[in-house]
Parts: C-alpha cells; structure tokens; sequence
C-alpha cells in the first residue's frame, strides 16, 4: 500500500465509481430525493447518514436497482445503470433484516448467488469456504439461520452478499440489530474486512458514532438532500451548518452578528454589555452578518477564577451536573439566560470534585476552538 | 392463572360434550348388532362388512376421492397464483373486481353457486360428470387456498425476495427457490382445506353431477334421507377416523418443529 | 407481459366460472317461463339486436315471487331461524371462548384443536349424528324418559328446534373461534386494573372483557348468519315440511318443479338479502385490521 493519505476525493483526475447526477426521485407528491448530486470513488467506505425518512435507504436502493430514478442519471464505473435489473447489477446489499433465507443452511445462503452466476460446483466451495474464513463461520456452514446467534447472523448476510466480488456493497443499517457492545466489536470488523477484499462499501444509518467509526466519509442528508459531504473529523470540527453541527454530537450555539477583524478572524457580538466574542473561521462573513458560533462542549473549560489567556472567557452559575464516569457535563447558566454545556474528565473522585451546584465559574476557549456558521 | 375456576371448568366440559357426544354415539352405534341404530344389541363389526360389499359406496368413494385429487390441486395452484398477483402483483386494470370475485364465493350460498355452475354447464352443452364437478370444486376452493396463502404472503419479509434479485436471481427464480419453499406450508394447508371441501361437499356437488358420477356425500345424503342406518354409521366412523388420525398428527408434527426451532434457537443465543 | 398472462390465469378462471353463471342466473331469472326452457343460448340472438333481447326480458318472476306468499314466508322465516340460531350460537360459544382462553396456556393448543377438529369432520355426517339423537326413540328422549323428566317421548326431529340444535352444533367452532382470539390477546392486567379500580368480578367482565372481545362477538355472528341464510342441508335433514328455508325452497324450485326461472330470481334475491350482512362484515373486518395497524 503506498504510504500517501487514501483521499482519492481530492484527487481531480480520479474517475469516481459511482456517479449521481441531478438525481430526483418522487412518490406522488413526495419528494424523496430532491436533484442530488454525489460522486463514490473505489474502495471508499461512504456512509450516509441521517434522520429516518430522509432520503438515505431510498439513494440506496436506487444503486440496488428496486427503484429507479424520477429525473437524472446514475453511473457505475461509467456506464448507465438505468436499464439494468437488480439482478445484474455487480451491486449486492446486505439487508437491515439480513434477509437470509431460513430454509437454507449458511453455507447454501453464501453459496446462493454463486450458483445463479453458474459458476463450475468447486469453485463455489472453494469461494463459499474462503467467506467463511474471512466471517469465522467455518463451524456453522450446516447450521441453519435459526440455529445461530444475532451476531453471526449479521456476518452470514456479509458473507453472501462479498461472495459475488461485487464492484459496490451496499450495507442498510447492518449493526441496527446488535446490541451495543458486540455493534462496536462488529464495526471494528466490518473496517477490516473492507480493508481486506478492497471492496466500496455504501453504507446507510442514522447512527452518527457509527458512520464516525466506519467511514472514509460521511453524507449527511435532510430531507432528500446532501447538507454535507466529509471525513468523519471534518463533519465534527468544520460543520458546514447549524444542522450538521447540531446533528453530529453535542454543540452549543451562540447567534450573534459578526465583524471581520482581520482575515478569517471575525469579533463576534453576541449580547448586550458582555465582549465580543474571537473566533477563527474559515466560513467567509460580511459585517454585520448574523451567524452562529458552534462549539463543542469539550472545547469549553470550566475554572474557578478568570483565565488570564483565554481568547474568551464568560462568568455563568452551574445548573445542572451529569455525571457520566469518565466525563462530567457542567450546564452553565449565562447572566443573558443563555446556557452553554463544558465538559471536563473526572480525574479525581467524585466526592473531591471542585464544583458543585450552584457555584459561580468560569467557562473559556480558544478563538479556534467553535466555527462560525450561517442560518 | 394456574387454576381455572368452577364456571370455566364447567362451561369447557358441558361445550366440548356437546362437540363430541353426538359424534361419540355414532361411532358407538356403529359396532352395533342390530339394524336398529338406537338399541343396543352387541357388538359387531358386520355394518363395515357389508360396507365393503357395497359397489354403490365404493363406487362413490373412488369418485368422491377423483374429484378431490384433482380439484384440489388445480385450486391450489390457482389459488397460489391469485394470491400471489393480490399480494405483490401492485395495481393492475380490474383488480377490485378481482380481489371480489375471490371472497365472494367464500359467503356465497352454496345453493346459488350450484345452481349458476349448472346453467352454465348447460348452456354450454357440457355433459356434466366428473370433469364438471371438478371445475365447480376448483372455482370455490381455489378462492380459499388463495385467502390461506395470501395471509401468509402478507406476513412475508419482501427482503427475502429483493435478496434473492440482488444476488441474481430471475423474478421466476425467486418465486421458485425462495418465497415457494417458505410458503409451502401454508400451500399445504391450503391445498388440505381444498381437499376436505371438496370431500365435503353436498350441495354443488348435487347441482354439477350428472347420472354418470355420482360422489359420496350425495350417495349419503340419499340414503340418510330416508332415515338413519348402520351402514352409514360405520361409513362415518371409517371418515372421522380418518380426519382424526390426521389432524392430531399433523398437531403433533407442528407441535415438535416449533418445539425443536425454539430449542435451537434457545441454543444459538447461549453460545 | 409475464406479470398480465399470470394475472390472467385466474383472473380468466374466476370470469369464466363465477361471474358468467352469475350474469346467467341474472339473465334466467328475466326471462319467461316458456322460453326459459333450456336450451337457454340461442335466445340471444345477435341479428335481433340487444333492444330486442332486453324487450324480451321482465320482472315477471320477481312479480311471481311477491304474489306467491310461500317464498315470503321463506325468506322471512330463513332470517328468523339465522338470527335466533346465530343467537344461540353466540349464546354456547362464548363461554367455551372464554373458558379456552383462561386456561392453562399449555392446554390452549389442545383445546384449539379439538375446537377444530369437527371443522375437518363431514359436514353431513355431523348433521346426520343428530337423527339418531333427536327421534322419537332417539338417545335424547330415551334418557330424558330415564331419568323420569318426561313420560311420553318428544317429537323433536323435523321441527324448527331440531334445525336450531343442528345448527347450533355445527356452526359453533365458527363463533369459537373469532371470540377466543380475541379473548386470548386480551391483557389479563386489564381485568385486574378494573378490580383495582373497584369493579366487582362480574363488572369488570361487563365493563371490560365483553367490550373488548366486540369483534370477535361481530366476527362470530356474521361467520355463522351468513351461511345459516342459505342453508340447505340442516332444513332438509332436520326440518319438518313446515321448516321453510330459502335455500331448500331453492333446491326444491330447481330439482322438484324444475322451474328455473323461478329458481334463479329466489337465487338473485337471497344474494340481495345477503348483501347487507356481507357489506357489515366486510366494514368491521378492515376497522380490526386498520386498529391493529
């Protein structure tokens, strides 16, 4: 593997997999994909991700070939899917429900595909025995659906739909239906066996830490449209607006107008009586605009007494405290009413914490610390 | 609620005697010596002997058990295909008169069912015997196999057919390795309901027959019209064993598969 | 073009074999006595053109029907004995429903079966095994003289509360059924809340289970009125001469006068009879599916 970052989205000369084009899809009157516009380079993890009903498993069944298109065009390596049928589409999805057909064991499931190809019979043990290899199932090929575990389901339905080397997988909430602990165990997998078969996988859920975990980058999508398309730390510490920052984590917001003050710097006035606020950004803003300071709870400090450096600094009343282990959440209430979240690692006990209810602090960040972000 | 009280004890026994005691006393009556059903005279097998030297029930029998065989394997596959085309088969041009014309011969009396099969066959210049009756049993029985399997298609997880599109299949080839091995229980059953009805029936069979075929329960409701006998008690005897023997081992069979998937499913979580 | 041949393999099936006789039976039951003499077909006849075929027709029959007070009494006496023996119906099959769902929920598949079972069992054999009971030397009055209850045997077979018993019997498992699956997803911490809440047992039954079970009750009694309307072979096997039932004055119209144009207008108002009933029902099915959505 050559050392360079895989970004091949930076890359002008790289020819995308996948290619959509002012893409429509309505129901009647319901519009559930609305003139989207979205490239999917090769061996690339995508994940989109969104509130339900918002478009995703409908983009995803598009690439599957159940539905088809209202306006606009999709390419695969190129050429147009339009007229082909799902079942000759070098596509294979892997279902929410798994969809493995419960009167046959796990070995025909993975073998299934195999034979409709009419692939000679040695070849399909040899294939099916490698999928088994790579999900660690060589134990339950003659077990049937119902006779294993959810966990080992969720791998069998992996294993069928990678038996064909299709060109694009696609994965429709494929952890919805683990339990937590094994869902982050089972991430951890899906990444490597990504890695190792060099496959492009799509994947669809409205679990942010997951797309997070997973993806070489995240499609955030609201109401049949993109908001943003990035790597997993770009869609957390650059949001491009109030609803992705609001979607992804836990932010705080802070309307107020902004003056440029230098390049990509701006003061940003946001009440009455207290000091602008710095902040850097690289979103550009005339005087006068009204904007949104986003910043994450961590990037806030909490103090007893004023910091000398810190590019802001606000005094607030602690409301509320949640303790959730290895973290605390201080809720701080501003003197304007406003209340603004800071979270800080617990790394004394909890009965020799510094701050209690109801104690005056201090809350601080940098001026690169929050993003500025339009309505 | 381990304990059933006193009313629900009795109202369970005084409702299932009444189920049973009628059938209980026929059965009992048909080891009975004498020709008079309602004395007992001894026990005797000689009602089933002469049975079996009947030509007239046997002929019925063979018949009866003909028109069942075939109608009910038409009905089954037409019933399947309606259900089939109901279920999945999205809007197509006259389906409201379709889904109709399948519930409708469920609550439609037998009598006027018969009774247009009939004029029909006649207007047609049908000779009417065997075939007619098999046409007639296939009409209503088809619309119950097709009422059993599209209950269980409506349950049906439509990922199961998308999968195997995805993986390559053909819209036949699906149907065919997929959605019929999963529903072949409920085609089965469907085709049994098919055949008991057909075995049952009296009325449009009546209507649809002609002096050539002449099926069992038409043979039994002549006789029995002229009063109770016997013969037609060991007859009775010999059909509820039958349906006996069948529906408790079928019970039974369904009882160990659901038992043993809930086993193994027990197993498959504990590993 | 696959999809329009396998939609119209039944489709065509079902035209041919429900909805033609149907529209021939309409057709019969417009026509005159006279020509209406089979064979029925040429009687359209294209050169005279559909005017001329439709001149032909008229509603002698049903006129026919109004007059003669026969086929009144029938029908009127076909929807007494339905009500009534729907009524007994409800009347035996609710507190077996009741009784199955509140056992045990080991013996519930057991007692299913057996609720089930006579269902598979010949319809006719289990209206003949009530001859035997119900005649005049029958195991019934013989046990009711037995036990000293009456000294002159009952005449019961072949009158109007034979074909009510015979119904009852045979139409049961249809009520039991519906109102058990009711009563069975019922949630017995509903009951308890009633009690809690100060009902005595029997108003919690009242205010509570009967109210929940509606459906299945409704279910029930249409699943038995619908088909007792036409009856045929209780009236005929159990019934008296004076048991009149539209579905064996039908029989007797067609195979006793042969008069099918009669026969086919008694056919064209008992389905109008039924309309009714099958409408209700058909509404309070789609209302259960639509509030178990």
């Amino acid at each position: 593997m050559n050392t360079s970052a895989f970004e091949p989205w930076n890359d002008p000369e790289a020819k995308p997999l996948i290619h959509f084009q002012n893409v429509t899809k309505r129901y009647g009157e319901f519009t559930a994909i609305d003139n989207l516009t979205i490239d999917i380079y090769e061996r690339e993890f995508y994940a989109l991700l969104g509130p339900s009903g918002c478009g995703k498993t409908t983009l995803m069944r598009m690439l599957a070939g159940f539905e088809t298109p209202t306006e606009g065009t999709i390419h695969l390596a190129g050429q147009d899917i339009a007229p082909v049928p799902p079942n000759k589409r070098a596509v294979n999805m892997m279902f929410q429900s798994y969809a493995l057909f419960p009167h046959l064991s796990v070995w025909e499931n993975i073998a299934f595909g195999l034979k409709r190809e009419k692939m000679p019979k040695h070849d399909i043990g040899d294939r099916v025995e490698e999928m088994l290899r790579l999900t660690r199932l060589e134990k339950f090929a003659r077990r049937k659906p119902h006779q294993i575990s959810g966990g080992q389901r969720q791998r069998v339905a992996l294993a069928r739909s990678l038996a064909k080397h299709p060109k694009l997988l696609l994965l429709d909430e494929p952890l919805g239906a683990l339990d937590k602990k094994l869902r982050q165990e089972t991430q951890f997998e899906l990444m490597d066996i990504q890695e190792k078969t060099g496959t492009t996988f799509v994947i669809v859920t409205h679990d942010q830490e997951e797309a997070m975990t997973v993806a070489s980058r995240v499609a955030v999508m609201d109401h049949g449209k993109i908001i943003q398309v990035a790597t997993p730390d770009r869609i957390y510490e650059t949001p491009n607006s109030v609803y992705v920052a609001d979607f992804i984590g836990d932010v705080n917001l802070i309307e107020g107008t902004a003056k440029p003050n230098g390049s990509d710097v701006y003061a940003m006035s946001w009440h009455e009586g207290h000091a602008p606020l710095a902040v850097q950004s690289p979103n550009g803003f005339s005087d006068g605009q009204k904007c949104h300071l986003a910043i994450r709870p961590e990037k806030v400090s909490i103090s007893a007494d004023k910091p000398e450096t810190a590019d802001n600094a606000v005094q607030g009343k602690i409301l509320d405290i949640a303790y959730l282990g290895n973290i605390s959440t201080y809720h701080v209430e501003l003197p304007t009413g406003a209340v603004i979240k800071a979270q800080a690692a617990n790394t004394r006990r909890i009965a020799r914490r510094a701050f209690t209810w109801e104690d005056t602090v201090w809350l601080s960040w940098t001026a690169t610390a929050g993003v500025l972000l339009a309505e | 609620m381990n304990r059933m009280s006193w009313f629900n004890a009795v109202s369970l026994t005084l409702g299932f005697a009444f189920l049973y005691i009628p059938m209980v006393i026929l059965v009992i009556f048909s080891f009975n010596e004498s020709k008079l059903v309602t004395v007992w005279a001894g026990f005797s097998t000689k009602w089933y002997g002469e049975l079996l030297q009947n030509d007239a029930f046997l002929n019925a029998a063979w018949v009866t058990l003909k028109v069942a065989v075939f109608s009910s394997t038409l009905a089954t596959v037409l019933g399947t295909i309606a259900a089939y085309v109901l279920v999945r088969g999205g809007r197509f041009m006259g389906r409201t008169l379709f889904s109709g014309m399948i519930y409708a011969p469920l609550v439609m009396p037998e009598v006027i069912t018969g009774l247009s099969l009939l004029l029909l066959f006649i207007g047609i210049g049908l000779d009417r015997g065997v075939f007619t009756i098999v046409l007639a049993h296939t009409t209503f029985s088809m619309c119950y196999v097709s009422v059993v399997v599209s209950s269980r298609l409506v349950t049906f997880d439509r990922s199961l057919e998308e999968a195997a599109l995805d993986l390559g299949c053909s819209a036949s080839e699906a149907f065919r390795l997929v959605t019929l091995p999963i529903i072949a229980p409920a085609v089965i059953s469907g085709w049994l309901l098919a055949f008991t009805l057909s075995l049952d029936d009296l009325v449009i069979a009546s209507f649809t027959s002609g002096p050539s075929a002449t099926t069992l329960p038409i043979k039994i409701f002549s006789a029995v019209r002229l009063g109770v006998s016997p013969e037609i008690n060991a007859l009775s005897t010999i059909m509820i064993s039958i349906v006996t023997v069948g529906v408790i081992t079928a019970s039974l069979v369904t009882k160990h598969q659901v038992a043993k998937q809930k086993r193994e499913e027990m197993e498959a979580v504990r590993s | 073009m696959r999809r329009y041949f396998l939609i119209a393999i039944p489709y065509v099936w079902l035209l041919a074999l429900f909805l033609v006789p149907f529209a021939i039976v309409l057709k019969i039951s417009l026509s005159d006595a006279a020509i209406a003499r089979p064979p029925y077909f040429p009687q359209f006849d294209w050169a005279e053109g559909i005017a001329a075929f439709l001149a032909e027709l008229d509603f002698e029959n049903f006129v026919w029907l109004t007059e003669d007070d026969l086929y009144w009494k029938a029908y009127l006496s076909s929807l007494k004995i339905a009500v009534i023996s729907t009524f007994f119906t409800l009347l035996a099959g609710y507190p077996i429903a009741y009784g199955m769902a509140r056992a045990p929920a080991e013996w519930r598949p057991t007692l299913m079966m057996l609720v089930i079972l006579p269902f598979w069992t010949s319809f006719l054999i289990r209206v003949y095994a009530w001859m035997g009971i119900l005649s005049n030397e029958g195991f019934l009055n013989q046990f009711l003289m037995w036990t000293g209850v009456i000294s002159e045997p009952l005449t019961i077979l072949n009158t109007n509360s034979a074909v009510y018993i015979g119904i009852v019997y045979t139409y049961l498992p249809f009520m039991i059924l519906p109102i058990y699956s009711a009563l069975e997803r019922l949630d017995g911490s509903l009951i308890e809340a009633a009690e809690d809440l100060g009902c005595s047992r029997l108003s919690a039954f009242w205010l509570v289970t009967v109210p929940l079970s509606k459906n299945g009750i409704i279910a029930g009694s249409f699943l038995v009125f619908i088909p007792v309307l036409g009856e045929f072979v209780i009236p005929s096997l159990l019934g008296g001469s004076d048991t009149l039932m539209i579905g064996k004055v039908l029989w007797e119209e067609f195979f006793s006068n042969r008069d099918w144009p009669v026969a086919s207008a008694v056919a064209v108002v008992l389905l109008l009879l039924l309309v009714v009933p099958i409408v209700l029902f058909q509404r309070n099915q789609q209302k259960q599916q639509e509030a178990e959505q």
